[in-house]
């Protein structure tokens, strides 16, 4: 067991967790921020996708303890007193059925949307289609959540 | 994934007498590969040696034509270095398409060429490139380094730090991804130095990634992507699996090369 600490969607927290806890059961089990989910064991469909440091990773595929130290946002904070913009594109859109894989699809989308705004880079269908190249979706058929990421792109 | 005891490492020194002092102790990079294959049960160390934090297994330098990488750098690192792409952009390219983005925020070059998996990218631009991979004692020249499939030269407990080649004319690099992993079904890297063109295939050979010989000396002799028309490649020597027979990549490795030459740049 070995003590961990870290910033999570702005609150800072700290538990005495067994080393081979991944950084998605922290959030899930010990944190009980469950909006964050598990889809596959092959690290392949980014249902689990959190920001580490700004940084779109896969929180199955990181240990809770090389996460010590950092700044974690997931679903559950990206939100202020409205929906995060992305949140709300989803919405309107139809960018879910299920929405099991939707808290990795909008973290994506943020992710995207933000890098190529800094990059100066426009964010067209195919980048899109592109980008999501991490997340899989067993409904929708991918149309409405590329519409969604690109109406939100344009309110971000 | 079964019990381990987790260690940080600030630098490369830190990290070799970690390993030294664990029992069955394995160097965790980016673990894009190392915590999917714990999970699985495949892999069972009794010590987790994190590198992620050691400061001298970072940066990349471009010094006119001579190029070093860190082995801690990043995919999303290499993509996005301006000097790397002004010199050697077939590179930056080639790990700008590696997995997907939160892949490419974790995986390392260290980790892929130490890995060394038969469809991964990287060692077939290090094998075309001529590079030098360098670890904690040795430096190793890439046609000795890679040795079969997920076999390579380190030595136990060797800790790869970084790379370095001298920047080609031109280069390319083109990629049949599996269209669901996404990974090589062949990745041909062409480049052509002062010695002349050098091919390496990933994704295809029985063996792992390998340079074609056959085809080299026919670009040697000319420059253009017919030069290889007649080039007969022996389709026992490619993998053979549900993907893809031998016949089929044999003629893709043709396929993919005569793309790269029309790109090279
Ligand atoms: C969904 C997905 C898609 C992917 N797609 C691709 C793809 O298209 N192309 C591709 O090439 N790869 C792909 N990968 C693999 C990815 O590039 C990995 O990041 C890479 O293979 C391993 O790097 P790592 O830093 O994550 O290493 P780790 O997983 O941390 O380590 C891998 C192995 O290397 C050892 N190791 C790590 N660093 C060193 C070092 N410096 N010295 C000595 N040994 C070391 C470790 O002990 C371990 O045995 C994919 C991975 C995933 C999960
Ligand atoms: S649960 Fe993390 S990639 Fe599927
Ligand atoms: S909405 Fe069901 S998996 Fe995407």
């Amino acid at each position: 067991m070995t003590e961990v600490s870290m910033t999570v969607n702005g609150s800072a927290v700290s538990a005495k967790i067994e080393d081979r806890t991944l950084l998605v059961d922290f959030l899930r089990d010990h944190l009980k921020l469950t909006g964050t989910h598990v889809g596959c064991d092959t690290s392949q469909c980014g249902a689990c996708l959190v920001h580490v440091n700004g940084q779109a990773m896969k929180s199955c595929t990181m240990l809770a303890l090389s996460a010590g130290g950092t700044r974690v946002t997931t679903i559950e904070g990206v939100a202020g007193d409205d929906l995060h913009p992305m949140q709300k594109a989803f919405n309107d859109n139809h960018g879910l059925q299920c929405g099991f894989c939707t808290p990795g699809m909008v973290m994506s989308g943020i992710d995207m949307v933000t890098r190529y705004k800094a990059e100066g880079k426009t964010l067209d269908e195919a980048a899109i289609r592109h980008e999501l190249e991490g997340n899989i979706c067993r409904c929708t058929g991918y149309h409405n959540i590329v519409k969604s990421i690109q109406e939100a792109a344009g309110k971000m | 994934m079964y019990e381990t005891t987790y260690h940080k490492a600030g630098n490369v020194a830190e990290a070799a007498s970690l390993l030294a002092a664990a029992e069955d102790g394995q160097l965790l990079a980016g673990g894009q590969t190392l915590i999917p294959t714990m999970k699985a049960r495949l892999a069972a160390p009794s010590d987790l040696v994190d590198i992620s934090g050691a400061s001298d297994m970072r940066g990349i330098t471009v010094n006119v034509s001579a190029v070093t990488i860190g082995a801690m750098m990043t995919h999303a690192e290499v993509a996005a270095n301006a000097d790397l792409f002004a010199i050697c952009p077939a590179l930056s390219n080639l790990a700008a398409r590696i997995g997907d983005p939160a892949v490419r925020n974790r995986g390392t070059l260290g980790g892929s060429l130490a890995n060394n998996d038969p469809a991964a990218d990287y060692p077939a631009a290090m094998l075309s490139l001529d590079a030098t991979v360098v670890t904690n004692t040795r430096e190793i020249a890439a046609d000795a380094f890679f040795t079969g499939l997920f076999e390579t030269a380190l030595a136990e407990g060797e800790i790869i730090t970084g790379v370095s080649f001298t920047a080609p004319g031109k280069a390319a690099y083109q990629k049949f991804p599996n269209p669901a992993s996404r990974y090589a079904m062949c990745g041909v890297f062409v480049s052509v130095g002062p010695s002349g063109p050098r091919v390496a295939v990933t994704g295809a050979g029985a063996d792992g990634v390998f340079r074609a010989t056959e085809i080299e000396t026919a670009l040697q002799a000319k420059l253009d992507p017919h030069a290889i028309d007649k080039v007969s490649l022996d389709a026992k020597a490619m993998l053979s699996d549900l993907h893809g027979d031998g016949a089929y990549r044999a003629n893709l490795v043709k396929v993919m090369t005569k793309r790269a030459v029309a790109a090279l740049d």
